[in-house]
């Protein structure tokens, strides 16, 4: 039996790593939010931290609307590091091994203490400018991937589509003029 | 504050924690696999977004069926949609620049971090920079501006 070579090829060339670890991460980021919004009601974004937890240390009137849910943000924040500290030291170290996940060549591994961690090779005055515009963006838009990502269009909220589809817009001609500048990594 | 329930916290960290792993193992929190994403070089991102969406849409629309409350607040199911202005549009670009110079976002520069991404503390210290300016900026809009009738 010889399969059909267009669409394997058209495949590789839209998904070279695959779309199992894609699938399979953006399911647990499903269930992360469900589990929430099942126990609590709550339909939980990641950038409201940045602003709630600025609340701690400044007065400014913008803020103190999140006093009442800063606390929860900074435990779910510890726990979104903490699990993807315990993606690091199993899957990413090799002790856990899985069909499911292709590794890919991005970046820098490095070892601590039998641990495989990873870091970044993308230079950081891009993630520090990125990261401003990010600030302001995500607040202002009342809103960034997980807020009106995966909460708002999973709700189909028009105002959530209405956002993912301008940054999404927005960042692919970004990223597409950033690198025909010749900026790498 | 009222009392909560004393496994409100114990879930929002569970909660975390799968969420964090789900961006670890996605490679979202790598900012290369996103910048990959948008160059236009490997389109699985789209499985992150869309499978994180399908599970959480299934979710929001089966409990306000299926379940009265939930059970650690008393809180009902009911749909909180943020409202529609201008801002969703000029925040949206602003934060699409962004995550187009540096292939990050919040939940993932969080992630990117348990992972052992050391350098991302670029990324969330800009970050705290964005969301503190733009809070100034609207604090003193707000405080000068004439008290508005109804809070959003």
């Amino acid at each position: 039996m010889v399969a059909d070579p267009v669409p394997l090829q058209l495949a590789a060339d839209l998904f070279p790593n695959g779309v199992s670890r894609y699938a399979v991460g953006g399911l647990l980021v499903g269930l992360g939010t469900v589990v929430i919004y099942l126990g609590t009601g709550i339909s939980a974004g990641a950038s409201t931290f940045l602003e709630s937890t600025l609340s701690y240390v400044s007065g400014q009137s913008r803020f103190q609307q999140y006093v009442a849910s800063r606390d929860w943000r900074v435990v779910f924040t510890l726990g979104i590091v903490l699990g993807a500290a315990t993606f690091a030291a199993t899957v990413q170290s090799g002790l856990v091994s899985s069909s499911l996940y292709q590794p890919g060549t991005t970046g820098t591994l490095y070892e601590v203490a039998g641990i495989t961690f990873w870091s970044t090779d993308v230079q950081p005055w891009r993630l520090l400018v990125g990261g401003v515009l990010v600030g302001v963006g995500t607040r202002v838009g009342k809103g960034c991937t997980s807020g009106h990502g995966v909460c708002g269009v999973g709700s189909a909220s028009k105002t959530s589509i209405v956002g993912v589809l301008t940054f999404l817009t927005v960042a692919i001609g970004t990223a597409q003029v950033v690198s025909a500048l010749g900026v790498s990594p | 504050m009222s009392e909560r329930n004393p496994l409100f916290m114990p879930l929002v960290l569970v909660g975390g924690l799968i969420f964090g792993f789900g961006l670890a193992f996605s490679h979202m929190a790598r900012p290369e696999v996103v910048l990959n994403f948008l160059q236009f070089e490997d389109f699985g991102l789209l499985f992150v977004m869309f499978g994180g969406a399908a599970v959480s849409g299934l979710t929001f629309f089966l409990a306000p069926r299926l379940l009265d409350r939930a059970p650690l607040t008393g809180d009902g199911f009911e749909r909180r949609l943020k409202s529609f202005d201008r801002n969703v549009l000029i925040g949206g670009a602003i934060f699409g620049v962004g995550w187009g110079l540096s292939g990050i976002c919040p939940g993932a520069a969080y992630a990117s971090l348990g992972t052992g991404n050391v350098t991302i503390l670029w990324a969330l210290a800009g970050m705290f920079v964005g969301a503190h300016l733009q809070g100034y900026w609207r604090s003193r809009a707000t405080d000068a501006a004439p008290a508005p009738s109804g809070a959003d």
